[in-house]
């Protein structure tokens, strides 16, 4: 999700833009991927007997509800956005995707518990159907990036040859794209004012396709328009490539580089070694039978 | 030394009357070397024992191991920046152009068995040789073992630690990936800082303009020859004079300025360090193969247009990155030129500076104590708390500049903000250091106080005495004769007064000022010490104690403890064994 | 601290023999040295069943050794590396036990040895005399007097012409040595090398990697694309003509100094000196950093900031890119863009100013 800074006057020119530039096109599609989805799931078994726009209804309806309870007091009774005397409260949600929703809310980064500069993960507070409920009814309000299907995300259908050159180009793409703030295996960094960039060990690939088609808080947005589908896939098939990977070298201490490297240097190394030293010059116990012997 | 044991080692059992055929050996080579004469004196030499005499050690017997494992990568690896596909087999990388550095450090790593090993060896042993150097550095400094006659060793020894810390940034760079790509790009920047001639040392450095084609075979031949060669010189000059100044040792019984006390180097010495040889090796090539170092596959061949987060060069450096990251962004542009101080300051200037510093301070000691006498017994760092303090404030600096060097990873690991960290640190090293400094030689001075007290009225049995009255007192008693002659084995500090800076006619006299400004340090190093006591004021102490005990024993408080069997400190009647 | 004054000659170094003091010290002793202590003997040196234990000991650990070093060689031969390594859960199995046995190999034989020592061998500590490095003042007078007559018979300071001449040749032999180093590199052609990028007029940006070219639809507001300029990725789709496609070292050069990033900002969040280099918003900066060069892309949508992960130098990508915090003392240069002919953005020239780290002559 975008907390975009910007009046609820600039939004409706920034939309009546976008439908006349060439965007639309892309948003169309986009649109008509959600409604697929949205279709996929009135026709799963349990909701077989309604029709899909009943079924869409029924949805979208159930997230608003699911919404007011939960997200309207900082993103307004209609998802509008809520601004304080200091700021924004919680940003527009118009225009953001059902994508942006799965993400923020199936990551339990929304609802935030406090304003503030990052939302934290945390322990998710929806189930999925309502996650899926609250992204069909903030998709309603404004066209936007849709949920990928796993098609996308996947590099199936490709042979073994292919999907190693896409692995490989993957990678050259996350050195491009990705390591400067999430460093060279995904192991996160740090962001100015205390702010991070997560590690990406543990993201699902969906989340990760998901957070680069819609930039959340501080990321920026890589749309498919110039990071192609394609070339996004392949960079979630080089991380899960390098998950698979063994650590050839032995333990890993923490994936962070040099400085972990260089305190292991010490601790285990140099500690361990004056241990030795100590026990090489400790003097060793003493008899006094001598004496006696003498 | 490990060279003469092993020459040596044999000969020397079957030095015997009967002629033997080790005797014959002997004499088959020493009537070709004439070894015999100095051979002789050294294989019975003395080398004191204490475990704090082996970190240089650690530091030795790591640069052979970095000379083995070196010497095995070389088998391999090509120090060419020429183009090529890898074809090899990680995968990952497979069809990419990079150079052949890079790929040849893959196929050691992927494709020599063992060679992943020797990589992560040669790693490790690089960050242990330059950690073992500091501390025993440190070691040296703290007792004292600078002092004359040994000045030039310690120059020496700072030399190592700086061709060392050069060394370990060449072979750094070798491999070609990411980080150390990343690594030469900013030594680039830092040579481009300097006044006048940086452009021109950046482009004959790189053969133009970075990176070129020519830095990897240059820093090739620096890192296995050059660099190495001079640190083997230094090295045997650094243990040539150690023998023939014999090894400083602790003041106790026995122990004097004018002898060595401790064991030969033929069997025990030489057994120890040979020992500390393979134990040292043996914990090196545990590490290489338990815990994974410098894994450059995953950083990927080294592009300029890419970076990495955490991107660090190793621990070493660390201070001369802290420097860089905390320094606030100022540049002078006058007169159609530019100063970067930002970077010229943190970069050149301060590494010079620090080590200018630790190097100076022999000579800037021995002028303010106008001591000219050698020494060979070391001093407990509580006996000079001003250097102790100061050393302790230089760990402290190092520490902060090291953990400023690595403050994106402390915001991630410690969820702290990256920018308070750098402010923070902008101030602290200059307020903790000082902090440090006036902690440490407080908390040294008490110690100095303690060993007094100690000498005077006995040491804390613990056993509390109830008089009559019901007051309570604990029992000392007077320490051991050893002991007691330990603690005083120390000299007095001189403090230089301030002369009379003016002669008869008022004039001024020569170096008044100079003398003036010696005098203020030398009140200001050691005005505040304490001295031990005089045979006097210990007699003084004693009968003291004496005449406490009397009156407890004319009150009847005497107890058939006297303390003696609880403290282990002292040999009792009846018990058989004790520990030292 | 009166008591200082009578201290120091009292020490020793009067001794007539060593002028210059090099007597070692001698520690003015308020308690007599009490001499060596009594040597104890270790249990291993008094009861046979112990010392025999000992090299039992000692022997088990060498013996363990030479069982390491089979063992490594075993590991050698039996796992696999390469494409498909052998692990031992997610532990490459051929490093993990090639250290091991290696290690274990040397620690056995160190620990052996030296409990050897500790336990069997002699240890009554002995004392050597010490004797002043300095020679004494006969070898030393002989010395100089030695080398005065070396002096004198060479006629060194009687002919000062030959001294100085001989002096001035080994000095001069400097310049050899300094110039033989001349082609090292060559000289710095600053306005071609360092004040010159990849970036001309009318070249397209293009994605760092894919080599796609980039159409300002293509960025979203708080979009991030690593760019160079065409010429300087493969291709996306053939070569076009009249772009020069550079390879290898020429190649590294200029892409380390030609990258750039482009972002898409609110218009309105742009200040307006930026925005009249860019196009509705979107902004092109190099990516190399003014403090020591390195590649930066950490950009903040919402802040507009652009981190550092070198030095973490801040800098404002809405604000010409001025600094707003770290070590970094000059801006990051902004390259002015617009859109080309056929719909992509295309730089309207060069950077105007140096891009990377300061030098001297930068001005």
């Amino acid at each position: 999700m975008r907390l975009l800074n910007r009046s609820v006057n600039g939004l409706a020119g920034r939309i009546s833009r976008r439908r006349r530039g060439p965007v639309a096109g892309l948003l169309v599609l986009l649109l008509g991927l959600v409604l697929t989805g949205t279709m996929y799931a009135a026709f799963s078994p349990a909701n077989a007997s309604r029709t899909t726009a009943q079924a869409d209804e029924q949805l979208i309806q159930e997230g608003r509800e699911l919404f007011l309870v939960g997200c309207s007091f900082c993103h307004g009774q209609n998802g509008e956005g809520v601004r304080s005397d200091n700021g924004q409260l919680g940003p527009s949600l118009v225009g953001v995707g059902a994508a942006s929703v799965d993400f923020q809310v199936g990551t339990g980064r929304m609802p935030m518990q406090q304003p503030g500069q990052q939302a934290a993960v945390k322990k998710k507070a929806y189930t999925d159907e309502e996650t899926e409920a609250l992204a069909a009814y903030v998709a309603s309000l404004g066209p936007g990036p849709a949920i990928p299907e796993e098609s996308e995300y996947t590099l199936d259908g490709l042979s073994e040859d292919e999907r190693r050159e896409a692995v490989v180009n993957g990678g050259q793409l996350f050195l491009t794209n990705c390591s400067a703030c999430h460093n060279f295996e995904g192991s996160g960094g740090a962001m100015p004012q205390g702010k991070v960039a997560l590690p990406l060990r543990d993201s699902t690939e969906k989340h990760i396709y998901e957070a680069m088609i819609t930039g959340p808080q501080q990321m920026p947005v890589f749309a498919d328009s110039v990071l192609g589908p394609e070339d996004k896939a392949s960079i979630i098939a080089f991380l899960e490539s390098t998950k698979e990977n063994p650590d050839y070298g032995g333990f890993e201490m923490g994936g962070l580089g040099p400085v972990s490297e260089g305190m292991f240097a010490w601790l285990v190394g140099i500690g361990s070694l004056v241990g030795f030293a100590y026990w090489i010059a400790a003097h060793s116990a003493r008899s006094k039978r001598q004496e006696t012997s003498a | 030394m490990s060279e003469s044991v092993a020459k040596t080692n044999g000969p020397n059992a079957a030095v015997t009357k009967k002629p033997t055929r080790g005797a014959s050996a002997v004499t088959w080579a020493d009537d070709r070397l004439g070894l015999a004469t100095a051979a002789k004196k050294n294989l019975r030499k003395i080398f004191p024992d204490h475990w704090s005499f082996m970190l240089g050690e650690i530091a030795l017997w790591s640069f052979v191991i970095l000379l083995i494992t070196g010497v095995f990568l070389t088998f391999w690896f090509k120090p060419s920046m020429g183009e090529v596909e890898y074809m090899g087999s990680y995968a990952q990388l497979r069809g990419l152009h990079m150079s052949e550095a890079y790929a040849s450090t893959l196929d050691i790593s992927f494709d020599v068995r063992g060679g992943l090993l020797m990589r992560q060896m040669h790693h490790w042993s690089a960050m242990l040789f330059i950690a073992a150097m500091l501390v025993h550095m440190m070691r040296v400094f703290l007792t004292g073992a600078f002092r004359k006659p040994r000045e030039l060793n310690w120059i020496i020894g700072g030399l190592l630690i700086l061709l060392g810390i050069i060394e370990g940034f060449a072979g750094y760079s070798l491999p070609d990936d990411l980080l150390s790509g990343t690594g030469l790009r900013i030594a680039d920047g830092l040579v481009k800082a300097t006044p006048v001639l940086g452009t021109y040392m950046s482009f004959f450095m790189f053969g133009g303009e970075f990176p070129g084609d020519d830095i990897i075979p240059r820093l090739y031949m620096a890192h296995i020859l050059l660099i190495p060669g001079l640190i083997l010189a230094l090295i045997a000059a650094h243990m040539l004079l150690l023998v023939y100044h014999k090894h400083t040792q602790w003041p106790g019984p026995g122990r004097t300025e004018e002898n060595v006390v401790g064991f030969p180097m033929l069997p025990v010495y030489a057994a120890k360090a040979g020992g500390f040889f393979f134990i040292t090796f043996g914990v090196t090539a545990l590490m290489g193969g338990l815990m994974s170092i410098n894994p450059v596959w995953k950083y990927g061949p080294y592009n300029p247009s890419q970076v990495t987060a955490g991107s660090q060069p190793d621990w070493y450096m660390g201070i001369a990155e802290g420097l860089l990251r905390i320094m606030p962004g100022w540049e002078t542009s006058i007169f159609g030129v530019t100063l970067s101080w930002n970077v010229f300051i943190p970069g050149q200037l301060m590494p010079i500076i620090l080590l200018a510093m630790v190097l100076a301070w022999p000579f800037l000691e021995a002028w303010v104590t106008g001591d000219k006498r050698e020494h060979h017994l070391l001093q407990r760092p509580r006996n000079a708390p001003t250097r102790t303090a100061f050393l302790a404030a230089m760990i402290t600096l190092y520490g902060l500049l090291w953990a400023a060097g690595g403050n994106d990873i402390l915001a991630v690991i410690f969820h702290l903000n990256l920018n308070h960290i750098t402010y923070f640190m902008r101030g602290a090293v200059f307020v903790v250091p000082i902090l440090v400094f006036m902690l440490t030689r407080r908390w040294c001075i008490s110690l100095q106080r303690q060993d007094n007290e100690t000498l005077l009225h006995g040491y804390e049995t613990g056993i509390i005495m109830r008089s009559a009255e019901g007051g309570y007192t604990e029992r000392h008693l007077p320490i051991s004769p050893e002991a007691a002659y330990t603690l005083t084995a120390r000299d007095r500090d001189t403090v230089h007064e301030v002369e009379a800076g003016v002669d008869e006619n008022g004039v001024p006299a020569s170096g008044g000022r100079i003398a003036a400004v010696r005098a203020r340090l030398s009140q200001a190093m050691y005005g505040h010490n304490v001295q031990k006591p005089t045979a006097q004021e210990l007699d003084e102490g004693h009968h003291h104690a004496e005449d406490e005990h009397a009156h407890e024993i004319e009150a009847g408080l005497d107890h058939s403890a006297d303390g003696h069997q609880f403290d282990g400190r002292h040999p009792v009647e009846g018990e058989e064994l004790r520990s030292h | 601290m009166s008591d200082h004054q009578d201290n120091l000659p009292a020490t020793g170094h009067t001794d007539g023999a060593h002028p210059g003091g090099h007597a070692p010290a001698r520690v003015e002793e308020p308690i007599a040295n009490p001499g060596m202590e009594r040597h104890l003997p270790r249990p291993t040196d008094v009861d046979e069943a112990a010392a025999k234990r000992a090299e039992r000991q000692v022997a088990t650990f060498f013996v363990i050794s030479m069982i390491s070093a089979v063992l490594f060689c075993v590991a050698y031969f039996s796992f696999e590396v390469g494409e498909s390594p052998d692990t031992f859960g997610r532990i490459g199995a051929s490093n993990l036990t090639l250290g091991l046995s290696l290690g274990l190999a040397l620690l056995c034989i160190g620990i052996g040895v030296i409990q050897w020592a500790r336990k069997l061998m002699a240890d009554v500590e002995l004392s050597e005399p010490r004797h002043p490095v300095a020679s004494s003042p006969e070898d030393r007078s002989e010395t100089l007097a030695a080398l005065s007559q070396g002096l004198e018979e060479s006629g060194l300071a009687r002919r000062p012409l030959i001294r100085n001449t001989l002096l001035g040749s080994l000095a001069m032999l400097g310049l050899p040595a300094i110039v033989a180093l001349r082609d090292l590199g060559p000289l710095p052609d600053i306005k071609n090398t360092l004040e010159k990028t990849f970036w001309t007029p009318g070249a397209r940006i293009v994605n760092d990697v894919t080599g796609r070219p980039l159409r300002p639809s293509d960025l979203e507001i708080g979009g991030l694309v690593n760019a160079e300029p065409e010429g300087l990725v493969e291709p996306y789709d053939g070569e076009r003509e009249g772009i020069e496609y550079l390879e290898g070292v020429e190649l590294l050069a200029e892409k380390g100094k030609a990258a750039v990033i482009v972002v898409r900002m609110e218009p309105e969040d742009v200040t307006e000196e930026t925005s009249n280099w860019g196009v509705e918003g979107i902004v092109c900066y190099s990516k190399i950093c003014t403090h020591v060069g390195c590649p930066i892309s950490l950009w903040e949508q919402q802040t507009h900031h652009l981190l550092c992960p070198c030095h973490q130098s801040t800098f404002d990508l809405a604000d010409k890119g001025r600094v707003v915090f770290g070590p970094a003392a000059r801006a990051l240069p902004q390259l002015p863009i617009e859109v080309g002919p056929d719909g992509y953005l295309v730089a309207v020239s060069d950077f105007r100013e140096p891009v990377g780290p300061s030098y001297w002559e930068r001005g």
